[in-house]
Protein backbone atom coordinates (compact mmCIF):
# COMPACT_ATOMS: atom_id res chain seq x y z
CA UNK A 1 0.00 0.00 0.00
CA UNK A 2 2.83 2.56 0.95
CA UNK A 3 4.60 1.79 -2.70
CA UNK A 4 1.08 2.76 -4.72
CA UNK A 5 1.21 5.86 -2.17
CA UNK A 6 4.38 6.60 -3.17
CA UNK A 7 4.03 5.57 -6.59
CA UNK A 8 1.06 8.25 -7.08
CA UNK A 9 3.00 10.84 -5.33
CA UNK A 10 5.97 10.60 -7.70
CA UNK A 11 3.84 10.57 -10.68
CA UNK A 12 2.06 13.67 -9.37
CA UNK A 13 4.95 15.35 -9.36
CA UNK A 14 6.12 14.80 -12.73
CA UNK A 15 2.79 15.29 -14.26
CA UNK A 16 2.53 19.14 -12.34
CA UNK A 17 6.34 20.00 -13.32
CA UNK A 18 6.04 18.92 -17.06
CA UNK A 19 2.83 20.11 -17.45
CA UNK A 20 3.62 23.66 -15.34
CA UNK A 21 -0.30 24.19 -14.58
CA UNK A 22 -2.04 24.35 -11.36
CA UNK A 23 -5.71 25.41 -11.54
CA UNK A 24 -8.77 24.14 -12.89
CA UNK A 25 -10.06 27.55 -14.48
CA UNK A 26 -10.59 27.59 -17.98
CA UNK A 27 -8.77 25.26 -20.23
CA UNK A 28 -6.72 23.77 -17.25
CA UNK A 29 -9.79 21.21 -16.60
CA UNK A 30 -9.17 19.35 -19.48
CA UNK A 31 -6.04 19.06 -18.69
CA UNK A 32 -6.68 17.88 -14.94
CA UNK A 33 -9.27 15.44 -15.95
CA UNK A 34 -6.72 13.64 -17.97
CA UNK A 35 -3.85 13.87 -15.30
CA UNK A 36 -6.48 11.99 -13.09
CA UNK A 37 -6.92 9.33 -15.83
CA UNK A 38 -3.75 8.79 -16.61
CA UNK A 39 -2.09 8.42 -13.11
CA UNK A 40 -4.69 6.38 -12.66
CA UNK A 41 -4.46 3.95 -15.55
CA UNK A 42 -0.62 3.68 -15.10
CA UNK A 43 -0.95 3.00 -11.12
CA UNK A 44 -3.66 0.43 -11.91
CA UNK A 45 -1.59 -1.09 -14.98
CA UNK A 46 1.62 -1.32 -12.37
CA UNK A 47 -0.33 -3.00 -9.66
CA UNK A 48 -1.95 -5.44 -12.22
CA UNK A 49 1.63 -6.47 -13.83
CA UNK A 50 2.64 -7.16 -10.16
CA UNK A 51 5.74 -5.47 -10.69
CA UNK A 52 5.31 -3.00 -7.76
CA UNK A 53 7.78 -3.48 -5.14
CA UNK A 54 10.91 -2.29 -3.36
CA UNK A 55 13.12 -2.02 -6.93
CA UNK A 56 10.33 -0.27 -9.08
CA UNK A 57 9.53 1.93 -6.23
CA UNK A 58 12.95 2.74 -4.20
CA UNK A 59 11.74 5.80 -2.21
CA UNK A 60 13.29 3.83 0.72
CA UNK A 61 16.92 3.75 -0.10
CA UNK A 62 16.45 6.76 -2.28
CA UNK A 63 17.94 8.68 0.93
CA UNK A 64 21.29 6.59 1.22
CA UNK A 65 21.51 6.22 -2.61
CA UNK A 66 21.84 10.25 -2.82
CA UNK A 67 24.73 10.18 -0.42
CA UNK A 68 26.05 7.18 -2.57
CA UNK A 69 26.09 9.34 -5.27
CA UNK A 70 28.37 12.25 -4.14
CA UNK A 71 30.89 9.52 -3.53
CA UNK A 72 30.33 8.49 -6.77
CA UNK A 73 30.99 12.15 -8.28
CA UNK A 74 34.39 12.22 -7.38
CA UNK A 75 35.41 9.01 -8.40
CA UNK A 76 33.76 9.46 -12.08
CA UNK A 77 35.72 12.86 -12.23
CA UNK A 78 38.80 11.58 -11.11
CA UNK A 79 38.73 8.42 -13.61
CA UNK A 80 37.21 10.51 -16.89
CA UNK A 81 40.58 12.91 -16.40
CA UNK A 82 42.96 9.48 -16.56
CA UNK A 83 41.13 8.27 -19.71
CA UNK A 84 41.28 11.67 -20.94
CA UNK A 85 44.65 11.40 -20.31
CA UNK A 86 44.80 8.38 -22.43
CA UNK A 87 43.09 9.60 -25.28
CA UNK A 88 44.31 12.54 -25.99
CA UNK A 89 48.11 11.19 -26.11
CA UNK A 90 49.70 11.87 -29.56
CA UNK A 91 49.88 7.97 -29.84
CA UNK A 92 47.48 5.16 -28.23
CA UNK A 93 49.41 3.58 -25.70
CA UNK A 94 46.90 1.12 -23.63
CA UNK A 95 46.36 -2.24 -22.25
CA UNK A 96 42.68 -3.64 -22.29
CA UNK A 97 42.26 -6.26 -19.78
CA UNK A 98 39.30 -8.46 -19.31
CA UNK A 99 39.16 -9.45 -15.61
CA UNK A 100 37.42 -11.04 -13.12
CA UNK A 101 35.94 -8.81 -9.72
CA UNK A 102 34.58 -10.98 -6.96
CA UNK A 103 31.11 -9.97 -5.66
CA UNK A 104 29.70 -11.27 -2.40
CA UNK A 105 26.82 -8.49 -2.21
CA UNK A 106 23.63 -9.62 -0.25
CA UNK A 107 20.89 -8.20 -2.56
CA UNK A 108 20.31 -7.69 -6.13
CA UNK A 109 19.36 -3.87 -5.86
CA UNK A 110 23.26 -3.76 -4.17
CA UNK A 111 24.31 -5.72 -7.16
CA UNK A 112 22.77 -3.56 -9.68
CA UNK A 113 23.94 -0.52 -8.13
CA UNK A 114 27.54 -1.97 -8.20
CA UNK A 115 27.91 -2.86 -11.42
CA UNK A 116 25.85 0.50 -12.41
CA UNK A 117 29.10 2.09 -11.01
CA UNK A 118 31.43 -0.04 -12.59
CA UNK A 119 29.89 1.12 -15.74
CA UNK A 120 29.29 4.37 -15.08
CA UNK A 121 33.28 5.32 -14.25
CA UNK A 122 35.04 5.77 -17.44
CA UNK A 123 37.82 3.21 -17.66
CA UNK A 124 36.04 0.28 -16.42
CA UNK A 125 32.68 -1.00 -18.18
CA UNK A 126 30.59 -4.67 -16.90
CA UNK A 127 30.70 -6.99 -19.52
CA UNK A 128 28.95 -9.76 -17.91
CA UNK A 129 27.26 -11.14 -15.05
CA UNK A 130 28.01 -13.93 -13.46
CA UNK A 131 26.81 -15.68 -10.40
CA UNK A 132 29.82 -15.00 -8.11
CA UNK A 133 30.97 -12.06 -9.91
CA UNK A 134 31.45 -9.56 -12.57
CA UNK A 135 33.34 -9.69 -15.75
CA UNK A 136 34.76 -6.16 -16.14
CA UNK A 137 36.47 -4.72 -19.32
CA UNK A 138 39.33 -2.54 -18.42
CA UNK A 139 40.79 -0.09 -20.84
CA UNK A 140 44.23 -0.01 -19.32
CA UNK A 141 45.56 -1.75 -16.52
CA UNK A 142 45.72 1.07 -14.41
CA UNK A 143 42.34 0.90 -13.79
CA UNK A 144 42.29 -2.84 -12.65
CA UNK A 145 43.23 -2.27 -8.96
CA UNK A 146 41.48 -4.55 -6.96
CA UNK A 147 41.22 -2.02 -4.00
CA UNK A 148 39.90 -0.06 -5.77
CA UNK A 149 37.00 -2.49 -6.54
CA UNK A 150 36.46 -3.74 -3.00
CA UNK A 151 36.56 -0.25 -2.17
CA UNK A 152 33.17 0.62 -4.19
CA UNK A 153 32.07 -2.27 -3.32
CA UNK A 154 31.94 -1.61 0.75
CA UNK A 155 30.44 1.65 -0.37
CA UNK A 156 27.57 0.38 -2.51
CA UNK A 157 26.78 -2.23 0.37
CA UNK A 158 26.79 0.69 3.01
CA UNK A 159 24.13 2.81 0.52
CA UNK A 160 21.69 -0.32 -0.13
CA UNK A 161 21.61 -1.00 3.17
CA UNK A 162 21.95 -4.62 2.54
CA UNK A 163 18.42 -5.58 2.56
CA UNK A 164 17.32 -8.94 0.55
CA UNK A 165 15.79 -8.34 -2.77
CA UNK A 166 12.63 -9.50 -1.79
CA UNK A 167 11.52 -7.71 1.48
CA UNK B 1 27.42 47.56 -8.84
CA UNK B 2 24.79 45.61 -6.95
CA UNK B 3 24.70 42.76 -4.84
CA UNK B 4 22.40 41.02 -7.81
CA UNK B 5 24.31 42.34 -10.66
CA UNK B 6 27.54 40.88 -8.61
CA UNK B 7 25.36 37.54 -8.61
CA UNK B 8 24.61 37.22 -12.29
CA UNK B 9 27.79 37.73 -13.21
CA UNK B 10 29.42 34.88 -11.45
CA UNK B 11 26.07 32.47 -12.44
CA UNK B 12 27.38 33.31 -16.02
CA UNK B 13 31.15 32.82 -15.19
CA UNK B 14 30.69 29.46 -13.48
CA UNK B 15 27.61 28.75 -16.54
CA UNK B 16 30.48 29.32 -19.62
CA UNK B 17 33.38 27.20 -17.66
CA UNK B 18 31.32 23.94 -16.94
CA UNK B 19 29.49 23.87 -20.59
CA UNK B 20 33.18 24.60 -22.06
CA UNK B 21 34.54 22.06 -19.61
CA UNK B 22 31.70 19.65 -20.60
CA UNK B 23 32.15 20.43 -24.36
CA UNK B 24 35.67 19.31 -23.81
CA UNK B 25 34.98 16.23 -22.53
CA UNK B 26 32.35 15.53 -25.50
CA UNK B 27 34.78 16.64 -28.51
CA UNK B 28 37.39 14.36 -26.37
CA UNK B 29 35.17 11.31 -26.25
CA UNK B 30 34.31 11.67 -30.14
CA UNK B 31 38.03 12.03 -30.85
CA UNK B 32 38.74 8.76 -28.79
CA UNK B 33 35.81 6.91 -30.37
CA UNK B 34 37.52 7.48 -33.45
CA UNK B 35 40.81 6.85 -32.76
CA UNK B 36 40.83 4.21 -30.56
CA UNK B 37 41.53 0.43 -32.54
CA UNK B 38 38.73 -1.87 -30.90
CA UNK B 39 35.35 -2.00 -29.96
CA UNK B 40 35.51 -2.14 -26.50
CA UNK B 41 38.15 0.38 -26.34
CA UNK B 42 35.69 2.51 -27.82
CA UNK B 43 33.08 1.50 -25.83
CA UNK B 44 35.18 3.22 -22.89
CA UNK B 45 35.89 6.59 -24.81
CA UNK B 46 32.14 6.67 -25.87
CA UNK B 47 31.16 6.42 -21.81
CA UNK B 48 32.90 9.11 -21.16
CA UNK B 49 30.77 11.81 -23.11
CA UNK B 50 27.89 9.95 -21.65
CA UNK B 51 28.52 10.65 -18.12
CA UNK B 52 30.50 13.69 -17.39
CA UNK B 53 29.81 15.83 -20.67
CA UNK B 54 26.52 15.82 -20.67
CA UNK B 55 26.16 16.32 -16.98
CA UNK B 56 28.50 19.27 -17.04
CA UNK B 57 26.84 20.92 -20.73
CA UNK B 58 22.94 20.55 -18.32
CA UNK B 59 24.82 22.25 -15.66
CA UNK B 60 25.91 24.92 -17.40
CA UNK B 61 22.00 25.39 -19.28
CA UNK B 62 20.82 24.89 -15.76
CA UNK B 63 22.90 27.69 -14.13
CA UNK B 64 21.44 30.18 -16.83
CA UNK B 65 17.75 28.92 -16.74
CA UNK B 66 15.92 31.82 -15.38
CA UNK B 67 12.00 30.15 -14.12
CA UNK B 68 12.25 26.98 -12.01
CA UNK B 69 10.37 24.92 -14.33
CA UNK B 70 12.96 24.82 -16.88
CA UNK B 71 15.24 24.48 -14.38
CA UNK B 72 13.35 21.26 -12.90
CA UNK B 73 12.69 19.78 -16.58
CA UNK B 74 16.71 20.25 -17.11
CA UNK B 75 17.30 18.05 -13.86
CA UNK B 76 15.17 15.55 -15.45
CA UNK B 77 16.79 14.89 -18.55
CA UNK B 78 19.96 14.69 -16.17
CA UNK B 79 18.53 12.30 -14.55
CA UNK B 80 17.68 10.07 -17.03
CA UNK B 81 20.66 10.20 -18.97
CA UNK B 82 22.64 9.71 -15.56
CA UNK B 83 20.88 6.39 -15.48
CA UNK B 84 20.03 4.76 -19.13
CA UNK B 85 23.63 5.51 -20.39
CA UNK B 86 24.97 2.98 -18.27
CA UNK B 87 22.83 0.47 -18.85
CA UNK B 88 22.69 1.08 -22.76
CA UNK B 89 26.45 0.83 -22.49
CA UNK B 90 26.48 -2.40 -20.56
CA UNK B 91 23.90 -3.62 -22.91
CA UNK B 92 25.83 -3.37 -25.91
CA UNK B 93 29.29 -4.33 -24.80
CA UNK B 94 27.38 -7.70 -23.08
CA UNK B 95 25.42 -8.31 -26.53
CA UNK B 96 29.03 -8.04 -28.64
CA UNK B 97 30.58 -10.50 -25.81
CA UNK B 98 27.39 -12.95 -25.98
CA UNK B 99 28.40 -12.86 -30.08
CA UNK B 100 31.44 -13.87 -29.43
CA UNK B 101 33.26 -10.75 -29.80
CA UNK B 102 36.36 -10.97 -28.13
CA UNK B 103 38.11 -7.79 -26.97
CA UNK B 104 41.25 -7.12 -29.00
CA UNK B 105 43.92 -7.87 -25.74
CA UNK B 106 47.12 -8.35 -27.85
CA UNK B 107 47.79 -5.74 -30.08
CA UNK B 108 49.08 -2.67 -28.52
CA UNK B 109 52.22 -4.25 -25.71
CA UNK B 110 51.21 -8.28 -25.53
CA UNK B 111 54.14 -7.92 -22.42
CA UNK B 112 52.61 -10.45 -20.48
CA UNK B 113 51.48 -13.56 -22.04
CA UNK B 114 49.89 -15.00 -19.43
CA UNK B 115 47.58 -11.95 -18.69
CA UNK B 116 46.00 -12.30 -22.27
CA UNK B 117 43.94 -15.57 -21.30
CA UNK B 118 42.82 -14.46 -17.72
CA UNK B 119 39.58 -13.61 -19.37
CA UNK B 120 38.83 -17.62 -20.18
CA UNK B 121 41.20 -19.06 -18.09
CA UNK B 122 39.87 -19.74 -14.93
CA UNK B 123 36.32 -20.83 -15.68
CA UNK C 1 24.93 34.29 -23.19
CA UNK C 2 23.86 33.60 -27.00
CA UNK C 3 27.09 33.56 -28.33
CA UNK C 4 28.40 30.90 -25.93
CA UNK C 5 25.34 28.53 -26.67
CA UNK C 6 26.05 28.97 -30.21
CA UNK C 7 29.49 27.79 -29.83
CA UNK C 8 28.69 24.80 -27.65
CA UNK C 9 26.10 24.03 -30.09
CA UNK C 10 28.48 23.92 -32.93
CA UNK C 11 30.81 21.66 -31.14
CA UNK C 12 28.36 19.70 -30.14
CA UNK C 13 27.28 19.37 -34.25
CA UNK C 14 31.29 18.90 -34.31
CA UNK C 15 30.91 15.55 -31.93
CA UNK C 16 27.79 14.40 -33.79
CA UNK C 17 29.64 14.54 -37.44
CA UNK C 18 32.57 12.76 -36.15
CA UNK C 19 29.72 10.02 -34.51
CA UNK C 20 28.42 9.85 -37.85
CA UNK C 21 32.00 9.01 -39.21
CA UNK C 22 32.55 5.87 -36.53
CA UNK C 23 28.48 5.00 -37.57
CA UNK C 24 29.14 4.39 -41.28
CA UNK C 25 32.97 3.28 -40.97
CA UNK C 26 32.36 1.10 -37.99
CA UNK C 27 33.70 -2.49 -38.46
CA UNK C 28 31.13 -4.44 -36.51
CA UNK C 29 27.27 -3.72 -35.71
CA UNK C 30 28.40 -3.52 -32.05
CA UNK C 31 30.43 -0.21 -33.19
CA UNK C 32 27.41 0.83 -34.95
CA UNK C 33 24.80 0.66 -32.33
CA UNK C 34 27.20 2.27 -29.97
CA UNK C 35 27.88 4.95 -32.59
CA UNK C 36 23.56 5.44 -33.14
CA UNK C 37 23.40 5.36 -29.05
CA UNK C 38 26.53 8.24 -28.64
CA UNK C 39 25.05 10.03 -31.46
CA UNK C 40 21.60 10.18 -29.29
CA UNK C 41 22.86 11.65 -26.42
CA UNK C 42 24.51 14.33 -28.24
CA UNK C 43 20.83 15.20 -30.18
CA UNK C 44 19.68 15.16 -26.66
CA UNK C 45 22.51 17.81 -25.52
CA UNK C 46 21.72 19.37 -28.62
CA UNK C 47 18.20 20.10 -28.30
CA UNK C 48 18.71 21.42 -25.10
CA UNK C 49 21.10 23.85 -26.04
CA UNK C 50 18.69 24.95 -29.10
CA UNK C 51 16.32 25.57 -26.34
CA UNK C 52 18.48 27.61 -24.78
CA UNK C 53 19.37 29.69 -27.94
CA UNK C 54 15.82 29.99 -29.43
CA UNK C 55 14.17 30.54 -25.88
CA UNK C 56 11.59 28.04 -26.35
CA UNK C 57 10.47 25.69 -23.91
CA UNK C 58 8.95 22.60 -25.84
CA UNK C 59 12.12 21.80 -27.01
CA UNK C 60 13.38 20.37 -23.67
CA UNK C 61 9.72 17.61 -23.38
CA UNK C 62 11.26 16.66 -27.36
CA UNK C 63 14.68 16.30 -25.71
CA UNK C 64 13.32 14.17 -22.75
CA UNK C 65 11.33 11.96 -25.40
CA UNK C 66 14.09 11.45 -27.40
CA UNK C 67 16.66 10.50 -24.63
CA UNK C 68 13.32 7.75 -23.38
CA UNK C 69 13.06 6.79 -27.36
CA UNK C 70 16.90 6.46 -27.80
CA UNK C 71 17.40 4.39 -24.49
CA UNK C 72 14.46 1.78 -26.20
CA UNK C 73 15.72 2.09 -29.59
CA UNK C 74 18.99 0.75 -28.33
CA UNK C 75 17.75 -2.00 -26.56
CA UNK C 76 15.42 -3.35 -29.05
CA UNK C 77 17.92 -3.39 -31.68
CA UNK C 78 20.29 -5.25 -29.86
CA UNK C 79 17.42 -7.95 -28.43
CA UNK C 80 16.46 -7.90 -32.37
CA UNK C 81 20.19 -9.22 -33.60
CA UNK C 82 20.53 -11.07 -30.70
CA UNK C 83 17.38 -13.26 -31.92
CA UNK C 84 16.26 -12.42 -35.19
CA UNK C 85 13.21 -11.28 -33.70
CA UNK C 86 11.23 -9.72 -31.45
CA UNK C 87 8.72 -12.81 -30.55
CA UNK C 88 11.22 -14.84 -29.25
CA UNK C 89 12.54 -12.33 -26.30
CA UNK C 90 9.21 -11.78 -25.35
CA UNK C 91 8.31 -15.40 -25.40
CA UNK C 92 11.16 -16.15 -23.23
CA UNK C 93 10.11 -12.72 -21.00
CA UNK C 94 6.66 -14.29 -20.36
CA UNK C 95 7.78 -17.84 -19.70
CA UNK C 96 10.19 -16.12 -16.90
CA UNK C 97 7.99 -14.36 -15.63
CA UNK C 98 4.81 -17.43 -15.22
CA UNK C 99 8.12 -19.49 -13.82
CA UNK C 100 9.19 -16.84 -11.28
CA UNK C 101 4.82 -16.59 -10.40
CA UNK C 102 4.80 -19.84 -9.72
CA UNK C 103 7.74 -19.73 -7.30
CA UNK C 104 5.78 -17.05 -5.35
CA UNK C 105 2.86 -18.71 -4.85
Amino acid sequence: MGYIAGLTAVLVVLWLVLSGSYTLSGDHTVLMVMAVLSIAAAVFLTVRMRILDRETVPLAPALSLVVYWSWLGREIVAANLAVLRLIMKPDIEVEPRLIRVPVDLRSGLARCVFANSITLTPGTVTVDIEEDGFLVHALDTSFTAPEGFSDMAAHTDAATDGQRENS
Amino acid sequence: MSGSEVFSHILFALSVGSMALGLMLVLAGAIGVIRLPDFYTRMHAAGVTDTLGAELIILGLILQAHDWQTIAKLALVGLLLFLTSPTATHAVANAAHRAGQMPDLTKFKPKHPRDLNEGEGTK
Amino acid sequence: MDMVNFLVALGLAGAMAIMLARLFAGPTLYDRVLAANSFGTKTVLFLLVFSAIAGRQDAIDIALLYALINFVATIAILKFFRYRSLEIALAQMSLRRAVEGEFEE
